[in-house]
């Protein structure tokens, strides 16, 4: 309308200038004007805007027009030259039959509500998108510190390369500079190390060159503890030491040959073969027959000196035993453990006699023992242990008394029968374990073995009576322990009495735990089933409350029932003496303590097992004043905690804070410090580190998607055109046109306000 | 042969410079050092005290604005610019670090209602109360040329806000209705609107660059997605929302500073309630920022004071205040978390610390090993209520103190009221309503 209207306005106007400028113009064209204003002013305008085709009354949504009011467009209107068309039979079937059909379509949705689902459709999708945020955020929630700027480029100068990265080569000098670079494939511009290096880089990690690191420590110390250990046994100068060794090492070798028979027979086979082969080279050769140049000069000396034979046997030896036939190797296993190196060695030990001068020390052992079982009380029992072991001492005195002469007479004897002892150790046990008495042989040399014998058979006998001997009185106190626990229930004064009595042992005075057990037995005794006096337990005289007896139908008898059954019922729960012993427990704790202030060393000698003087400790024994009386001294029925200080409580937290969980919880957090007084330096740098670093004059961008979330669904899309004429916008400026990244290389850090 | 020598690292037992105290082996024994959790109690104390007693908020005032300060803009790339627009159409570069006014140009008539730079610092938009945008270059133009916009675009009606996408050259407005714009074009590219009602916020979220948020006079805040074609949802609370801003650090928050006397934080995806509802002003709330690490914010209110709140508290960590500072209409925090910049009505911008007994300048290791320490400390003992008590007080202004008592005794009135008819209703007649829920009026879809 407003274009017509225009139109008419332009017409106007050219009809006043048309008569403005009369005399000018010919008659025609002012003819031709008047038809066309008076045209213009009469109903022909109306014609005129109907022939104009968006200024019709209805406006098809396809812009269509259907001429006339109240015309409908069929469809047989906009495909009527379908019909005519070859081909396309599909779609002619198609609209025939929608043309046929009579159903009307439903009405499109109002605007309101399509618009209300497109909404709803567009927020579940935005919200979809913002949620792949939520693990970054958490992410970001949890760290124990964020470094803000995120993402910070390295700062400081940056290397030479990275600057100079489009420079290029020109003089020659250069060129053969960068040729021979190029040869030697060392890097050139970004990457500062070699393609060998970078590959080293990756091929390592820290972790792993640390567990590499530790594994080499751990195997050259390995390798060092070895190393030692054969120095030491090299030089180790014993021959004897070093047969049994060989002994040893080749019996390890016949059993893991042995081993190796049932698990690998066809690697034990190679093995024997290998034996066969060193024996038969062994038999073919002439080595270690003795018939050497060197062999010869020994057999010479053999005469005089006795290293020499001995060597020469040695090599006889050696020879005998490579020639050997592997099948008989198996026989001498049976006959070894009769060999003296098969037994165990501290078997072969002789008695540690530490002073042959004073015999009395062995009788030492025994003597140790009433230490630990002196704390026994039965005395009756220990006599007669006394006694024994008096027998047993007499007996041993004689033995040591012959023994000491005879080690008089021959010193040097001992040690070589040190080994021989054991054969017949066995025996002798027997014999001491059957007669109880040990016959002593004729010769002097059985006796003195019978005699080390017996030693070490007595010295297991009396440990294991150091064993047994306390164990049952340990028991038995425990015992009594238990008793006792067992008897805290109590149910009258006197029993609390004596409950009392046992419950605090005075301090200094050792516990006689066999002392109270008959005066604790005879109140048991007494104690017949008596009920809870109340008069008797409290002080105070109990409030009766009378209550009006409701008519009972029950007789007498039953209620009594009723009652005794009620009493069994509840026989255990003592509430009240409970209660007595709680209160009389915290009145304990209240009780000021002696606070020992002794400290050793001054004013007298000290160190390890000197003990402060008596009268030292006295005077520093400090007994604190006793507190004020209790609030509750003189209610009985009342408990009232002290525990509570008023000049403490205005810096005591009254409830638990929120992220704790329970009480404990927060007082750990408490005691645990994080100065510097109480941790190392990195320990405190770790407790102490900040949650959010920043740096003065850096600025913090938002975070940018592209770093974090690296899914391409959720990329941009068509933003083509707004990216075009940034870049158009950013070439006029001038400026270069990666601005628009977000992150930009030249970050201005330095010009803080 | 195998030689073992003692080596020690000279680092344990030499010091750095000949200035600095001698290093002592020390022994962490710690019967040696007996009664640790009394003598950190003391030590925090201390610390607590001594933060209140270095708490200078202060740093710079910026005068030389002719009228009330109607917004603040902060420069994209550069720390130590800030933009100001007045009420009488006057809009000033500062320069932070000089503290003085770089450039004044005469920007609209009537009222600069909002500005904002350009992601890449190199221009920014200010639109005002005579219906334009105006484009300026970020450099003054040479002696002697006249201040002219780079661009300037004639709306339809008064545009109330501008906010500058993150990483494109688009920008949305906001008056009658929210469009965004192109640099390029003088015509909206796309324009929302929803209902009939006026707007006086429009901000782009600064992560999920695509999305923005505007408040709405009809109470209402309301969410868009610039690539679609419709609104995404609105949610209509009992009072009107004057600004808002989203978290730089999770997409999903925003917070917006209502005219109850609350801040609301709500996540997009779950309008029905708020997540928090901050509570400590004692007028209506006229404007909110977060600090670049999505911390805290800062809201400006028109009880004439500044609160810094943790974004998941309820209650602020900090409040700022002078005797001359009137209606704080603008605030916003610097992009290096270090600054908090207001605007108020008396014509001043005022520059304060964000962090209030934080030292400026430089720290020695030393020093900062001692701040880490006195802060640790002070996080480990807040609960005590010596410390607690010192490290909350703070001083008010009378009105303020005495309003906030006056809202206190309201609400526990409120509370109690509510409280006698649920006693004396059929139970489960009356529920109990928690705060969250009582602000949303609706949620539209």
């Amino acid at each position: 309308m407003a274009v017509s209207a225009e139109k008419e306005f332009a017409m106007d106007n050219d009809v006043i200038s048309a008569s403005e400028d009369e005399e000018g113009s010919d008659d025609e064209r002012k003819h031709n004007k008047l038809l066309q204003a008076i045209s213009s002013l009469g109903g022909k305008r109306r014609k005129n805007q109907t022939e104009r085709s968006e200024a019709s009354l209805q406006v098809s949504e396809f812009f269509v027009s259907a001429e006339g009011a109240g015309d409908k467009v069929g469809l047989s209107d906009l495909l009527g030259t379908v019909e005519k068309t070859t081909g396309a039979t599909k779609t002619k079937k198609q609209l025939r039959n929608l043309q046929n059909r009579n159903e009307t379509l439903e009405l499109p949705l109002n605007k309101e509500q399509t618009e209300k689902i497109q909404r709803s459709v567009a927020y579940e999708k935005s919200t979809k998108e913002v949620t792949n945020w939520q693990s970054v955020v958490i992410q970001n929630q949890k760290a124990e510190q964020l470094v803000f700027p995120l993402n910070q480029e390295p700062s400081g100068p940056k290397r030479v390369e990275q600057v100079v990265a489009g420079w290029k080569a020109e003089t020659p000098l250069e060129q053969e500079i960068f040729r021979l670079l190029h040869m030697n494939k060392q890097p050139l511009h970004d990457p500062v190390l070699t393609p060998v290096e970078e590959a080293s880089l990756m091929a390592m990690s820290l972790e792993e060159a640390t567990i590499r690191r530790a594994e080499l420590q751990k195997a050259r110390a390995l390798q060092s503890y070895y190393e030692a250990k054969a120095k030491r046994e090299k030089k180790i100068k014993s021959k004897k030491y070093h047969r049994i060794q060989k002994k040893a090492k080749r019996k390890e070798f016949v059993k893991q040959f042995e081993e190796r028979m049932k698990t690998d027979p066809t690697g034990a086979l190679e093995e024997l073969k290998k034996m066969e082969m060193s024996r038969m080279e062994e038999r073919m050769s002439l080595k270690h027959q003795n018939s050497g140049k060197w062999a010869k000069s020994k057999a010479i000396m053999a005469k005089y000196d006795d290293s020499a034979r001995k060597a020469m046997q040695e090599q006889l030896q050696i020879n005998k035993d490579l020639t050997q036939k592997i099948a008989t190797l198996s026989d001498d296993e049976h006959e070894t453990p009769e060999e003296s190196e098969m037994v165990p060695d501290f078997v072969n030990d002789v008695e540690p006699i530490t002073d042959p001068v004073n015999p009395w020390m062995r009788s030492r052992i025994p003597q140790e023992e009433p230490e630990i079982s002196c704390v026994t009380p039965d005395k009756p029992q220990t006599s007669e242990e006394e006694e024994e072991r008096n027998e047993e001492e007499e007996l041993l005195a004689d033995f040591q008394r012959r023994r000491t002469l005879r080690r008089t007479e021959d010193d040097d004897l001992i040690p070589t029968a040190a080994e021989e002892q054991i054969n017949t150790c066995e025996v002798s046990r027997e014999e001491v374990v059957g007669d109880g008495t040990v016959e002593i042989s004729d010769s002097e040399e059985e006796e003195e073995e019978d005699v080390s014998q017996f030693n070490t058979l007595f010295k297991l006998m009396s440990s294991e009576k150091t064993h047994e001997g306390p164990a049952p009185t340990q028991d038995q106190q425990e015992d009594e322990e238990q008793l006792d626990e067992g008897q805290l229930r109590v149910r009258s004064m006197e029993d609390l009495e004596v409950l009392e009595e046992v419950s605090d042992p005075r301090p200094g005075t050792p516990a006689a735990p066999s002392m109270p057990q008959p005066t604790a037995s005879d109140p048991l005794a007494k104690r017949s089933k008596r009920e809870i006096d109340l008069s008797e337990v409290l002080t105070k005289e109990a409030k009766t409350i009378k209550v009006a007896l409701t008519p009972t139908v029950v007789e007498d008898e039953e209620r009594e029932e009723q009652i005794s059954i009620i009493k069994e019922a509840f026989a255990g729960d003592d509430v009240i003496s409970d209660f007595l012993i709680d209160k009389r427990k915290q009145e304990e704790a209240g009780r000021p303590k002696v606070v020992d202030l002794t400290l050793p060393g001054w004013g007298e000698w000290g160190g390890v097992g000197v003990k402060p003087s008596q009268h030292k400790r006295k005077r520093f024994r400090k007994k604190m004043a006793p507190p004020p009386s209790r609030q509750d001294q003189k209610l009985p029925d009342v408990i009232i905690s002290e525990k509570r200080n008023s000049s403490i409580a205005t810096h005591q937290v009254s409830h638990l804070p929120f992220p704790f969980q329970n009480a404990t919880q927060f007082e750990s957090c408490i005691r645990t410090p994080v100065g510097q007084t109480w941790n190392t330096q990195t320990a405190v740098k770790k407790m102490t580190m900040p949650k959010v670093v920043t740096t003065a004059g850096a600025i913090i961008e938002p975070l940018v998607k592209e770093d974090y979330i690296k899914d391409k669904s959720t990329k941009p899309m068509g933003k083509g055109p707004a990216i075009l004429l940034n870049d158009k916008r950013g070439a006029k400026d001038g400026k270069p046109s990666d601005k628009h990244k977000g992150r930009d290389s030249h970050k201005r850090r330095r010009n803080k306000p | 042969m195998k030689v073992k020598v003692l080596c020690r690292n000279p680092d344990d037992y030499v010091r750095e410079t000949t200035r600095d105290i001698q290093r002592v082996p020390r022994n962490y024994d710690p019967t040696l050092h007996p009664f640790e959790v009394p003598r950190e109690y003391t030590r925090a104390l201390n610390a607590t005290k001594l933060e209140r007693v270095f708490a200078k908020p202060f740093v710079a005032s910026l005068d030389g604005h002719r009228d009330g300060i109607s917004c603040i803009a902060k420069h994209a790339k550069s720390l130590s610019t800030v933009l100001s627009g007045a009420c009488d159409g006057e809009v000033k570069v500062w320069n932070l670090p000089r503290r003085e006014c770089v450039r004044t140009i005469q920007a609209h008539e009537g009222f600069v209602r909002g500005i904002c730079s350009r992601f890449c610092g190199t221009s920014f938009f200010t639109v005002g109360d005579d219906k334009t945008i105006k484009q300026w270059n970020m450099e003054p133009p040479g002696c002697g040329v006249q201040e002219e916009p780079i661009n300037t675009i004639l709306g339809k009606a008064v545009v109330t806000g501008i906010d500058h996408h993150q990483r494109e050259a688009t920008f949305a407005t906001c008056g009658q209705t929210v469009d965004i714009y192109d640099e390029q074009r003088s015509s909206p590219i796309r324009s929302f609107s929803w209902g009939v009602d006026s707007f006086s916020c429009v901000r782009y979220n600064p992560v999920e660059t695509e999305l923005l948020a505007s408040c709405a006079s009809d109470r209402s805040v309301v969410l868009y997605d610039m690539r679609e074609s419709t609104p995404l949802r609105k949610v209509v609370m009992k009072l009107r929302s004057n600004t808002l801003c989203w978290n730089p650090m999770e997409a999903y928050y925003f917070t917006c500073s209502n005219e109850d006397y609350n801040l609301y934080t709500y996540d997009m995806r779950h309008l029905k309630c708020p997540v928090t509802v901050h509570m400590d002003h004692v007028s209506a709330v006229l404007d909110v920022d977060y600090s670049p690490t999505g911390r805290e914010f800062v809201s400006a209110s028109f009880d004439k004071t500044i609160r810094i709140f943790p974004k998941d508290k309820g209650h602020s960590r900090e409040v700022y205040h002078t005797k001359r500072m009137q209606h704080v209409i603008c605030v916003r925090w610097s992009a290096d978390n270090k600054y908090v910049l207001s605007g108020s009505d008396e014509m001043n911008i005022r520059l304060w610390k964000a962090n209030a007994s934080e030292k400026l300048g430089v720290l020695s290791s030393r020093e900062k090993i001692a701040a880490n320490y006195n802060k640790k400390l002070i996080e480990k003992f807040q609960h005590h209520p010596q410390v607690k008590r010192i490290a909350r007080h703070r001083h008010l202004p009378r009105d303020v103190l005495k309003q906030k008592k006056q809202q206190r005794e309201m609400k526990e009135a409120k509370r109690r009221k509510e409280q006698n008819v649920r006693k004396h209703s059929k139970p489960g007649s009356v529920p109990l309503v928690p705060e969250k829920e009582k602000h949303v009026v609706a949620v539209l879809e």
